[in-house]
């Protein structure tokens, strides 16, 4: 095994082109800052139709919406395409969990329906869903102890 | 005659080339030199995989066609590609009914073919050689980074899979180009871990072999109309050449890369550049030998180059190395 070659690695660091990071922070913001305005506008029509609907059930159902319009480019191939040029404004939303889902499902669904499709399909979004249960373990314990305090 | 890792050839031709590509490339700045263009990247194949073996399977049947020969003339065939246990070449071989010896170097396959079935010929006892690579873009990008519908950005390092299949017919029969000499590379390790970054990965093992190349032959640079990397990308080339230049052999404006070669990198939004086992093979088959036949080019050296990792290496952690060989083609009559 041989060590790292320091001076090639900071010539490497030197002449190999970089993100442009104000580019694509501005691109996150307004995408990610519209998908937001469509789950508000969801949000708000939910909310007006006439019904029953509980603030909670208006919120599953701008989730779901929001989902299924995903599902639906993601199957289109238009979400990598909106992906490619919104970076972090698509991935953070629930839509990108939804792309990262749907993606891995069509890519591994020639391999069977068990052993492709469904044991690939969270693929890339497993870790969101083990860091999402462990941190609310975690967070429920805390809750747990110091209950008095936020009482 | 061998010194060194460079062997001399004598009797060695190429004998017709072959090369079919996908849609993009058919579009890049080489696409009316490759001889079968398609439109439909999945090739009406059921996934991804059996398209890149139908794009194999094209190539050689009809570099078998174009040269007039049949299965029984050809003695062997050296193939490779990039898919897990080489899977693509393996049952492309299937379809053949010719002896099969499968390859893999990574990118820089279609140079280890060229030298084993160069090695073979001037044994005496094998006449007629197919060696050939093929790669998808589908089919890479799914093993090594993530599903093509994710969302996601490509670093400017990226590059992007040429979808296409090369092959190339070697015989002993007198013919215009002639495989002169090779350099077999070595695992050249400076420690690059990024994955996205594979010019700079192979860069080191690109120099490496070159500079020995022509310590090895006695040659200068400028002996070559063409020198050409495999896909070192357009920023991995300067890598390269500064590190060349570091052990004294200063390459000119004789120099190019296959890889940034084959697409428009402005328009095509390619990152750095085509990548893959095929991009080398497809290049030569398509643009240099004909070029070759022209007489545009007399001479011209061949540097395929690999980035040798998996998935596995990557995620534990190693370095991944670069391996490159170079062949050396010459015009001579």
């Amino acid at each position: 095994m041989n060590a790292p070659d320091k001076e090639y690695l900071a010539l490497v660091r030197e002449k190999m082109p970089k993100s442009k990071h104000l580019t694509t922070v501005f691109r996150a913001f307004w995408t990610g800052g519209v998908i937001c305005c469509i789950g508000e506008a969801l949000n708000v029509a939910y909310s007006s139709v006439p019904g029953d609907f509980s603030s909670d059930d208006v919120a599953a159902l701008t989730t779901i919406t929001l989902i299924l319009m995903t599902a639906i480019l993601t199957g289109f191939g238009i979400y990598d395409k909106i992906g490619a040029y919104a970076g972090g404004g698509s991935i953070v939303p629930i839509t990108g969990f939804a792309n990262s889902v749907v993606s891995s499902a069509i890519e591994h669904k020639r391999e069977g329906v068990v052993l492709g499709l469904c044991s690939n399909m969270f693929q890339v979004a497993g870790p969101v869903i083990v860091f999402g249960i462990s941190s609310s373990v975690v967070v429920g314990i805390i809750v747990l102890i110091f209950k008095g305090a936020f009482a | 005659m061998k010194r060194g890792s460079t062997v001399n050839f004598d009797g060695v031709y190429v004998e017709n080339t072959a090369s079919v590509v996908g849609p993009k490339e058919a579009e890049g700045p080489l696409g009316k030199y490759f001889d079968k263009q398609v439109k439909d990247d999945l090739l009406g194949q059921k996934s991804h995989e059996l398209a890149e073996i139908r794009f194999h399977i094209t190539a050689i049947r009809y570099l078998m066609n174009k040269s007039r020969r049949k299965e029984e003339d050809v003695d062997l065939c050296i193939a490779g590609d990039l898919l897990d246990e080489i899977t693509g070449a393996s049952l492309t071989m299937r379809e053949f009914d010719v002896p099969f010896l499968g390859a893999y170097n990574a990118c820089a396959t279609f140079a280890e073919s060229l030298i084993t079935a160069a090695l073979f010929i001037s044994s005496g006892k094998f006449k007629r050689i197919i060696s050939s690579t093929s790669s998808h873009f589908s089919t890479a990008e799914r093993q090594y980074r993530f599903p093509l519908e994710l969302g996601n950005q490509r670093t400017p390092l990226a590059q992007w899979t040429v979808t296409a299949a090369g092959a190339v017919m070697l015989s002993d029969i007198p013919s215009k180009v002639a495989v002169k000499r090779a350099t077999v590379g070595k695992v050249v390790d400076f420690g690059v871990t990024d994955g996205n970054d594979m010019g700079a990965c192979m860069a080191p093992a690109a120099a490496d072999t070159i500079v020995r190349h022509f310590s090895e032959s006695g040659l200068k640079p400028d002996y070559y109309d063409l020198i050409a990397t495999g896909d070192l990308g357009t920023a991995g080339s300067e890598l390269m050449k500064v590190l060349a230049e570091k052990r004294g052999i200063k390459l000119g404006s004789n120099y190019n890369d296959c890889g940034a070669m084959i697409f428009n990198r402005v328009w095509q939004d390619v990152g750095q550049g085509g990548s893959g086992a095929a991009c080398s093979s497809s290049v030569f088959s398509g643009y240099i030998y004909k070029k070759m036949l022209l007489g545009d080019f007399k001479r011209v050296l061949l540097v395929p180059t690999g980035a040798l990792c998996s998935k596995t290496s990557i995620l534990q952690g190693e370095s991944i190395p670069g391996i490159a060989h170079a062949v050396a083609f010459e015009v001579v009559k």
